[in-house]
């Protein structure tokens, strides 16, 4: 080897190594240049403005939680108590949970030594290591007594309102009505609401009913959980399931002739090869967003448009994935057909068929398992299955704790179904290689 | 003779199996039809509009938007500048959130491989993690964020983020799987740190696969955050909405979005279809057929 010969090699890798190190520095600081531009087109600084602790806060609280509210109308000084304030939730009136005590001071106990009793008029919060807080409600606004000492950063004191928040719950006074907000853990009436005979019973005094011959009822209660709406659900779950089982075979049955069109061994026309690929392309192009768009508008909204919007996209898909299938297939086994004198439909039928089902039925289930993912969005944008009931949810801003079931239940849902094809899927690859 | 009656009985057999086989085949396809036609019918009936009614004004709102876009047409091109910075945020949107998940799912997948996980004990652990990632819908994420951060880019860019890394973070731990250990080895025995046997030892292997479905993804990304914003977050996909909620009169702006939005797609899905063939096919491509 030459001097000239290794010169030139030791500047090629001279070379080399300063390009490699150009990239390896290069790489991190385009990469951060490109998120330094993202932060401040997105105007990341300005979230805090526009973002909200206390939604948060709430959204958190909910997913774990409930609150139970005690509230008395200060005009006419009924008290009703609620979970979640809302009306399914709601006590017959006298009757209360064992931590309140109804009469003509009524007791409330939120725990710990926490106690509130609700007066004629007035209202009395007895703060362990703080003192006797005491507030009545009148025309002038709310007034109110502490203990002596500067005012807390927990009490919120105005003309008009007084609210206490501790650790055990929440007290607001206003004019108009005194509320209480005791939080539980758990989610509320998840099994049976509070008209229901069976609400409050442990779970071996429900087994001993339902060996007592009361089990269809147990059930029905459950079932048709008036705050939780269990039938609805499995229901909505069914919906889903089904819009991507329509959408995805929908688009298989569609996609399977037109494929063969598409496909070169098979078509040897090349402008029908042409046409049938371009409208595969713009049927995928053209995204589920747009189809559902415009399906939405001919076909309104629900279910059958989400899952007509699979079958149109997915047709796209399919279409290429399959053409390329068979024209992969192995030229060999359509001779012997051939040879033994089999006509054309014949020779497909026993000659390419069964070489491409193996490969089609899995690149099916494949997307039969994304298309349930696809499902819950089609479904909040078309309005049909659990992706409709979850927005519902969503936009009351109030119901998180639905929110998190439904996302369980979607989570679930698409982990089953990706086990599931996942072991399909195996069996069919192993069987197609026995074969 | 004996040939002959063995002949047979395989025969007979043969005949046997093919009929058995037959039958299930047709019981099975006799469910699957019963399937369809019947789920079909539950879907129809608790639709708006009924399929047969719908089938033939399929293609009117098409229409519409295309005879108001035509009659405007000299609008059309200040509309896409219009509307232009808006598909920039889309793209942004995506770009980011892929190029974000990436470098999450590259550490992540790492951690949940055999023979790269620094921690092995917690191999099942950051599995699961990037299961649950995958399962949530992003949709979800982004409406629950725009409840919290309020509207804009940033709920959309943070749930495409966290979708991502758990598909991505899949695919790359199968690519790690696949992945030579012996370079960690060698990097061991000079007393290298978990980093930099990632980066120096396994990075290299991997990364044209890498880019690769990172690419893949990014493709998916672009039209998940125009349904994005749909739903709420910005972008182009909110103007889109707009455009149609408003009706005749803005079918022009619609129709430019919808021409907007479907040339970016065919062109990113292009340039990274050349990108990908690249990278796993080396530099000659075929083509695109």
């Amino acid at each position: 080897m030459s001097t000239n010969n290794i010169e030139t090699l030791k500047s090629n890798v001279n070379k080399l190594f300063y390009f490699k190190r150009a990239w390896a520095f290069g790489i991190p600081i385009a990469i951060l240049a490109y998120f330094t531009y993202v932060f401040i087109s997105f105007d990341i600084l300005g979230l805090s403005e526009r973002g909200s602790l206390k939604n948060a806060k709430s959204l958190v609280g909910d997913m774990y939680s409930h609150k139970v509210h005690v509230t008395r109308d200060n005009r006419k000084g009924d008290i009703s108590i609620s979970i979640e304030g809302e009306k399914k939730g709601r006590y017959p009136s006298g009757e209360a949970p064992e931590w309140i005590e109804l009469g003509s001071t009524s007791k409330i106990n939120l725990g710990n030594g926490h106690l509130i009793y609700f007066g004629e008029k007035d209202v009395v919060y007895e703060v362990p290591n703080y003192g006797r807080i005491w507030a009545e409600p009148g025309l002038g606004g709310v007034e109110a007594e502490y203990p002596n000492g500067p005012l807390p950063e927990w009490i919120n004191q105005s003309k008009n309102r007084v609210t206490i928040t501790t650790e055990a719950g929440r007290l607001t006074i206003t004019r108009n009505r005194t509320e209480v907000f005791r939080y539980f853990y758990g989610w509320e009436l998840f099994f049976f609401t509070l008209d229901s005979q069976y609400h409050g019973k442990s779970i071996s005094e429900l087994t001993s009913l339902a060996f007592n011959g009361e089990l269809p009822k147990i059930m029905t209660d459950f079932w048709y959980n008036k705050m939780w709406r269990h039938s609805d659900v499995a229901w909505a779950i069914g919906e889903t399931i089904l819009m991507a089982f329509l959408g995805t075979f929908g688009a298989a049955l569609v996609a399977f002739p037109l494929a063969f069109l598409a496909a070169k061994n098979i078509t040897p026309l090349a402008p029908v090869r042409f046409f049938f690929r371009r409208i595969f392309d713009f049927t995928r192009g053209l995204d589920h967003l747009l189809w559902t768009i415009i399906l939405a508008r001919a076909f309104g909204p629900g279910p059958l448009t989400g899952a007509l919007a699979m079958v149109v996209t997915d047709t796209g898909t399919f279409g290429k994935l399959f053409s390329e299938a068979i024209e992969n297939v192995d030229k060999k086994q359509i001779d012997g057909v051939q040879s033994t004198g089999a006509r054309n439909i014949q020779r497909y039928r026993f000659g390419v068929i069964p070489q491409i089902t193996p490969v089609l039925l899995s690149q099916i289930l494949y997307y039969f398992e994304s298309n349930i993912r696809g499902a819950t969005v089609i479904g909040a944008m078309v309005g049909g299955g659990i992706g409709l009931m979850l927005t519902q949810a969503i936009i009351t801003q109030s119901n998180w704790e639905e929110v998190t079931y439904y996302i369980i239940l979607i989570i679930l849902l698409v982990t089953a179904t990706d086990w599931l094809s996942g072991k399909l899927r195996q069996r069919l690859i192993k069987g197609s290689l026995n074969n | 003779m004996s040939e002959i009656t063995s002949t047979q009985k395989y025969e007979a057999e043969y005949f046997e199996l093919i009929k058995k086989r037959r039958t299930y085949s047709a019981i099975l396809l006799g469910v699957f039809i019963v399937l369809m036609i019947s789920g079909f019918n539950v879907v129809d009936d608790r639709n708006a509009g009924s399929f047969w009614a719908g089938i033939t004004s399929i293609f009117d709102f098409p229409r519409e938007v295309i005879l108001e876009a035509s009659e405007k047409i000299e609008k059309i091109p200040g509309l896409f500048v219009k509307f232009f910075p808006s598909l920039i945020e889309t793209i942004n949107i995506a770009a980011a959130a892929t190029l974000a998940a990436s470098i999450f799912a590259i550490f992540l997948s790492m951690l949940a491989t055999q023979g790269m996980a620094k921690w092995p004990r917690l191999i099942p652990v950051f599995r699961r993690t990037l299961d649950i990632m995958r399962a949530i819908p992003d949709f979800v994420i982004a409406l629950i964020l725009i409840f919290i951060l309020g509207g804009g880019p940033v709920p959309a860019m943070i749930a495409i983020t966290f979708h991502t890394t758990g598909a991505l973070g899949k695919l790359f731990s199968e690519v790690n799987e696949n992945a030579s250990l012996q370079p960690l080895d060698g990097l061991s025995s000079v007393g290298a740190s978990w980093m930099q046997k990632m980066l120096l030892g396994i990075l290299p292997q991997v990364s044209p696969n890498y880019f690769s479905y990172a690419l893949l993804r990014f493709e998916i990304n672009i039209r998940i955050s125009a349904i994005l914003g749909f739903v709420g977050a910005g972008g182009i996909g909110y103007d889109l909405k707009n455009a149609i909620s408003w009706g005749k009169g803005r079918y022009d702006e619609a129709g430019a979005i919808f021409i907007l939005l479907f040339v970016t797609i065919v062109i990113v899905d292009q340039l990274s279809g050349i990108f990908r063939d690249r990278l796993t096919h080396g530099k000659k491509s075929e083509g695109l057929l």
